[in-house]
């Protein structure tokens, strides 16, 4: 269970939400530059919100009146970013790795197997990023964040940078990851369609608020 | 005509050995110093920012002797350093490795300052979303995605220290085998009656390390341009 309750003001712009989420994919809906992005590294932890309260299960990652601000670093929130953001100076491999390496965790073949055929990277496994496809390089950036054990998984807009080709190669993929992992989701999306094909909540946010909050029938 | 006499090799040799010395005892602070100004916002960054460069502006000759005035044999802190852990800068070699360090240091800091610029900084922001703290996010990310910087700034330092004049002999003068560098040395044979071809190897000498200098800095700088792209 994500609970957030957040408020920041960024020059004119004044972004209030408030929302929960209960498992599942929650489809953060809405226009570009809505405060869809803002929001969810407020949840991650890589903006500060002004005011409000975020917790995550049983723990509370930021409250302003409690004086609680978990630092990204240690909030286990896996996020695959619009870009990807893989390392270009490290292999796919360890860019795979990096989380399991700054945790400290023991090496774990099996989940590493698992996240490897859930996303068919496999034969990119000795590649650098820059070698890379849009849609690969989307791959192994959702197997990164995956093999972090995270406790819920943000996606941003993680099909915007690629061409319908390359979208439909990944969805499937995204589709899996809710059926067999069981990790709660938060899916940021302009595109009705895809939100529609994975989102089991939607929050349509509209100028930095929150203006409906339901099932996938408030995509149209 | 690079037939150097034992004394010229003295001066060569001498120049490469303070040259590299201020190189690697700064670097640890030019990095330090670089990052805190490319990426912290602090009270007092402007100041700091200002006394980095302070060496580049004033002249050599005040450097020198500000040195002098701070680390001498009777100067405060020279005499506390003497006194409490034998380290004496004044008269010494030493002293024209902190000479050196300090005249090459506005430059080194600049190089790495904007190679760790460069590096972005989103990628600094899903490491740690990955679980790295502050400093293994600059050292799993930011340095190695600098370093080829890094390696250019100390290439830029070290020339700069090689070509040292003002600042060391006003500090540490201009003693042979102790504290007389190439350029010392070119100085003291324009000085001198029938120094002319003396002077002319050693400005040979000068021209092909510095030459070599840039040339490996240049390379580096390429190198880095290549690697931000994923290459």
């Amino acid at each position: 269970m994500l609970t957030v309750s957040v408020q920041k003001r960024l020059g004119d712009f004044h972004l209030r939400a408030t929302f929960a989420s209960a498992g599942g994919v929650t489809a953060l809906f809405g226009p570009s530059g809505a405060g869809k992005t803002s929001i969810v590294n407020m949840i991650a932890g890589l903006v500060r919100p002004d005011e409000g309260r975020i917790v995550l299960g049983e723990t509370v990652l930021f409250d302003t009146a409690a004086r609680i601000d978990v630092p990204a670093h240690r909030r286990h929130i896996g996020y695959v970013f619009q870009e990807g953001r893989l390392f270009p100076h490290f292999s796919v491999a360890r860019n795979l790795d990096y989380g399991r390496w700054m945790n400290g965790l023991p090496f774990d073949a099996a989940a590493q197997q698992r996240v490897v055929r859930l996303l068919d990277i496999a034969p990119l496994l000795d590649r650098r990023p820059g070698k890379l496809s849009g849609g690969e390089r989307q791959r192994v950036a959702i197997g990164r964040a995956l093999l972090v054990q995270p406790q819920l998984l943000l996606l941003d807009e993680p099909l915007a940078s690629l061409d319908s080709a390359r979208k439909a190669e990944i969805l499937p993929y995204l589709e899996r990851l809710r059926d067999e992992t069981g990790v709660p989701m938060v899916y940021v999306s302009h595109q009705a369609d895809e939100a529609r094909r994975l989102a089991t909540a939607v929050v349509l946010i509209e100028t930095g608020a929150v203006t409906a909050v339901g099932g996938v029938e408030l995509l149209g | 005509m690079l037939d150097l006499s034992p004394e010229e090799w003295t001066a060569v040799s001498l120049s490469l050995w303070v040259s590299v010395w201020a190189t690697v005892a700064s670097l640890p602070f030019g990095i330090a110093i670089a990052y805190l100004l490319a990426r912290k916002d602090f009270w007092g960054k402007a100041l700091l920012d200002g006394l980095v460069h302070l060496p580049l502006v004033l002249p050599p000759v005040v450097t020198g002797y500000l040195l002098l005035l701070t680390f001498g044999r009777r100067a405060p802190v020279g005499a506390f350093l003497a006194d409490h852990f034998g380290i004496v800068f004044a008269f010494r070699w030493t002293g024209a490795v902190l000479s050196c360090g300090i005249m090459a240091f506005p430059l080194m800091v600049r190089a790495i300052r904007l190679s760790i610029e460069a590096v972005d900084r989103r990628l600094e922001d899903a490491a740690a979303t990955l679980g790295a703290n502050a400093i293994w996010v600059f050292l799993s990310v930011t340095l190695p995605l600098a370093l080829p910087g890094v390696i250019a700034g100390a290439v830029l330092g070290f020339a700069r220290a090689l070509g040292e004049f003002g600042a060391t002999i006003t500090f540490v003068s201009n003693i042979p085998g102790e504290t007389q560098t190439i350029s010392a040395a070119i100085y003291t044979l324009t000085q001198v009656p029938g120094g002319d071809t003396a002077a002319l190897r050693l400005v040979v000498v000068a021209v092909v390390i510095s030459l070599a200098a840039l040339i490996v800095s240049e390379w580096f700088a390429r190198r880095a341009g290549a690697r931000a792209h994923g290459g």
